[in-house]
């Protein structure tokens, strides 16, 4: 009722065919999406050139890192975000740990995210034994105290920052499952999934052309919100010894290392906090602007 | 319903005071959008006098509903909102009052105590969760200062004066546990239990079945002859125009194109506009014209379709250990042919297995029986030579909204059965789908557009040249027609038959709308719960119809001209009963016998 109906008649030329300009074009159109790209690129150029853009090592303590009483530096002129407190350079540290949490949070964060979609989807498509087996693994999965699975899964392999990005991904595919599985369920009823049954369409079609397009928005606001948890599990499984081993350097054991000395050295968890924060505000908004672009609803409306 | 109670009305009809009893002058609604504000109803006049019933009549996007809501104040927020005009509401007690100028809290005074509203639909415009009792009784306390057990005694006499039996215990039931007839009388029992002065009934027999609806409509009359209550009934069907009202607004892009009498709209329609929209009225006793489509006929070609004692049934699941323990019977055993070049109508009311039908003839659900398609038996069949047959086949739902991919290109919809059953090359297959969209009646350079930036008849004609593009020897049209405007309705149903002329297609046209019915189809199938009662041509059955079933669904359908407005409706004797049974119970089949050429008339009748 809101939008007049434009008559049954044959408009020829009266609706404009946009240019349909490319994804890409109108992503950056947007600011608060370029303003997510840019943060990205950072943090990708940050960990790529990580050797060049600092003098330090990550992992050298130096000695005119600390104090005379032994503790950390505040952020000063030399070492710009400060030392941690075995007076390594901050800066350098969160430089070198970015590469090890854009990896988790984008590899194993892409992999939960796979793993979650095919199951929901095949559940919520198929249903019968399939479905039924599937869920009941989900839920079962998901009763499973997930650091517990991951303590064990981490103690059956050597841990290594590919085997921790396996672990987490195994982890973390659960919910999306759970989220998919729902939405794909009551995408199954839809009127137009009958239609393309009728017209001979073949399940695999049908899963990809006309129900995937359709979850894409809930897949990517999981894949964003998804970001900030893996790197944070991870941290997790460095604290208790089963992550990315020390010394090697990410966003979350730089903060589980200093958590307990928050009161006196505050940068040490503010700073590779803020970064953790940054990255997943930045996927977040690229994340937002993809759901609306890719969206054709939201075009053109009146 | 109340005379003790009656609180403003003493009698019936007796005007309290002079005059309109609600006078619109000058009303616009005017809608924010992207593009800026755009009226949606621009300068609407119109006054409503006592124990009078107005009917606004209009096509979608008329901006009927949208003068109703700004009645109620109940405009979408913050999207819509009175941009100009007075709505003044007399009554005795109140005097006179602009209820553009009140604000939420004495407006809701007004709302359900001195004008009450009645939606189409009603089964979402009742709380699923809340038993009837409890809503009914909800609005009385809001309004009365009676107690609880005075209340209750109030809704049991609203329940008992829309002709729901044991009103008692159904106080207890909740909207799910009623039909949808009965759900549309709690609905009026509810809008009516205030003894409201005017009744804003917007579309309220729309989603209902004809015989259900007529039953309704009569109600309504009824009650409105008791207490004097003032009713603006808001349709699109001018069958329920002529049905009910005294006078007519025919609304159009939000303005007024004519007001009059009923008698007069009818009988001497001034505007273009009306005329154009009463010619589109499909009436029992124009289909006649049509002659049979093609000779071919009398070649006795292969039929198309074959069904053959087709069951659909569907188990449900109860007790502690969710075995089968009842069975809806869906379709029990009805048989069918459907000959090149003919249009089989399937009519029959909700819940008769109509759509099951189609849907099992789509292969949507699991049947058993036998459908033959072109000749060959599709149980018989591995799956890619059924995929083969079925290409045959195509549907076209009821709701153009529903049935297309809102993700996808109209041009990539219509080009994919193409894509998929591997015909033609990429180049051949633009240009098809282009010569199709044209065939169809829409442009080629609206391929690159989405469903949502079309309008319902046009999305519909998308669907159409869908389940064209394979060519196929039978089109499924379930309902399709129902869902649009009816000036739209009659040009689509003039694009299948011309396109049946074209390309030898047959239909099974599956309809609630008998005049509808009898504008398209060669033969005519009654559906009763499952089963068919009545089979015949076009001719056999609405000239000549045996089976009461028949009888009753044609006589309630609304006759668009005031001179023939019946008195009494065609009663229901009872709800028409479940489809679902116990296992073990099957129900009895019915044997058809020929009357005459053909015309199969189950033997009960």
């Amino acid at each position: 009722m809101t939008s007049p109906i434009a008559p049954d008649l044959p408009t020829a030329g009266r609706m404009p065919v946009k240019p349909r300009a490319g994804v890409w074009r109108r992503l950056v159109k947007r600011r608060l999406a370029l303003l997510g790209l840019v943060i990205v690129a950072i943090v990708v150029a940050g960990a790529a050139l990580a050797p060049w853009l600092t003098g330090y090592d990550p992992n050298e303590q130096m000695f005119d890192g600390l104090t005379i009483e032994g503790s950390p530096l505040p952020p000063n002129a030399q070492f710009w975000l400060g030392t941690d407190l075995l007076g390594r350079d901050l800066l350098t540290r969160i430089l070198y740990g970015a590469r090890t949490s854009l990896i988790i949070g984008i590899v194993a964060n892409g992999v939960a995210l796979l793993i979650g979609t095919l199951v929901g989807v095949t559940a919520g498509y198929f249903r019968g034994w399939i479905g039924g087996a599937l869920m009941r693994f989900t839920d079962l999965m998901m009763a499973f105290p997930a650091l517990l699975l991951a303590i064990c899964l981490a103690a059956v392999f050597q841990p290594s920052l590919w085997i921790v990005a396996m672990v987490i991904a195994l982890v973390n595919w659960v919910q999306t499952a759970r989220v998919i599985y729902t939405e794909t369920s009551s995408l199954a009823e839809r009127e137009f999934i009958d239609a393309e049954r009728t017209i001979g369409a073949s399940a695999p079609r049908i899963l990809f052309r006309h129900i995937l397009p359709h979850l894409l928005p809930t897949i990517i606001v999981w894949g964003t919100l998804g970001i900030s948890t893996t790197v944070l599990l991870e941290a997790t499984l460095s604290f208790l010894g089963i992550g990315v081993q020390p010394p090697t350097a990410s966003w979350g054991n730089i903060i589980f290392e200093n958590q307990t000395y928050f009161q006196a050295a505050p940068w040490l968890v503010f700073f590779p906090g803020a970064a953790i924060l940054a990255l997943a505000l930045a996927f977040n908004l690229i994340g937002d602007a993809l759901r609306d672009i890719l969206d054709p609803t939201q075009r053109g409306r009146a | 319903m109340n005379a003790g109670a009656g609180k403003k009305h003493a009698g019936a009809a007796a005007p309290a005071t002079a005059g309109p009893v609600l006078d619109i002058a000058g009303l616009s609604v005017s809608v924010r959008g992207e593009d800026g504000e755009r009226d949606v109803v621009s300068n609407l006049s119109l006054t409503l006098a006592r124990g009078e019933t107005l009917c606004i009549a209009g096509e979608s996007g008329s901006g009927k509903s949208m003068t109703a809501l700004a009645i109620m104040q109940l405009l979408p927020q913050p999207a819509a909102r009175i941009s100009s005009g007075k709505i003044r509401l007399r009554t005795g007690d109140l005097g006179d009052t602009d209820l553009a100028t009140l604000d939420e809290r004495q407006m809701r005074r007004i709302r359900g105590d001195r004008i009450a509203m009645i939606f189409q639909e009603p089964m979402t415009s009742l709380n699923p969760v809340l038993s009837i009792g409890r809503q009914l009784t909800e609005s009385i306390e809001a309004h009365t200062s009676l107690s609880q057990a005075q209340a209750r005694q109030r809704a049991i006499e609203a329940l008992k004066a829309v002709r729901i039996s044991e009103a008692e215990s159904r106080l207890k039931q909740f909207p799910h546990e009623l039909s949808g007839g009965m759900r549309q009388r709690v609905m009026i029992a509810m809008a009516l239990a205030l003894e409201p002065d005017v009744l804003i009934a917007d579309e309220p027999t729309t989603a209902l079945d004809v015989t259900v609806q007529g039953e309704v409509l009569e109600l309504l009359r009824d009650l409105q002859r008791q207490h004097g209550t003032s009713v603006i009934l808001i349709t699109h069907d001018m069958g329920v125009v002529a049905e009910m009202a005294d006078r007519v607004i025919i609304m159009r892009h939000g303005r007024m194109v004519e007001e009059g009498t009923t008698s007069d709209i009818f009988a001497r329609p001034q505007a273009d506009y009306t005329r154009e929209l009463l010619a589109a009225v499909p009436r029992i006793g124009t289909g006649a014209g049509r002659q049979k489509s093609g000779d071919a006929e009398t070649a006795a070609p292969a039929n198309v379709a074959v069904v053959n004692d087709l069951h659909v049934r569907f188990d449900l699941r109860g007790g502690i250990f969710g075995r089968v323990n009842r069975r809806v019977h869906a379709v029990e055993g009805i048989s069918f042919s459907i000959a090149p070049n003919e249009t089989l109508a399937l009519v029959g009311e909700s819940g008769c297995g109509k759509s099951t039908t189609a849907k099992a003839l789509a292969g949507l659900v699991p049947y058993s029986g036998d459908i033959v398609i072109g000749g060959r038996n599709l149980s018989g069949l591995g799956r890619d030579e059924r995929k083969a047959v079925r290409r045959d086949v195509q549907m076209i739902f009821q709701d153009p909204f529903a049935s297309l991919d809102p993700r996808m290109r109209v041009g990539d919809l219509v080009a994919e059965p193409l894509v998929i059953h591997g015909i033609a090359s990429k180049d051949e297959r633009s240009q098809r789908v282009a010569a199709l969209f044209e065939r169809v009646g829409l442009s080629a350079d609206q391929m690159e557009l989405y469903p949502h930036e079309f309008s319902g008849g046009q999305r519909q004609r998308v669907c159409i040249a869908r389940a064209l593009a394979l060519r196929p020897k039978l089109i499924i049209a379930d309902e399709s027609v129902s869902a649009l405007d009816v000036s739209v309705q009659a040009r689509v149903l003039d694009l299948l038959k011309e396109l049946q002329r074209e390309f030898g297609v047959a239909y099974l046209f599956i309809s609630h709308d008998m005049a509808v019915v009898e504008n398209i189809s060669d033969r005519v199938a009654v559906m009763y719960l499952g089963q068919i009662v009545e089979m015949g041509t076009r001719d056999q059955v609405f000239s000549n119809p045996r089976h009461p079933y028949t009888r009753r669904l044609i006589e309630a359908v609304p006759v668009p001209d005031p001179a023939q407005r019946r008195s009494r409706f065609a009663r229901l004797d009872q709800e028409i009963p479940s489809a679902t049974r116990r296992i073990g119970e099957a129900p009895l089949k019915l044997a058809l016998r020929d009357v005459g050429n053909g015309h199969l008339v189950a033997a009960d009748a």
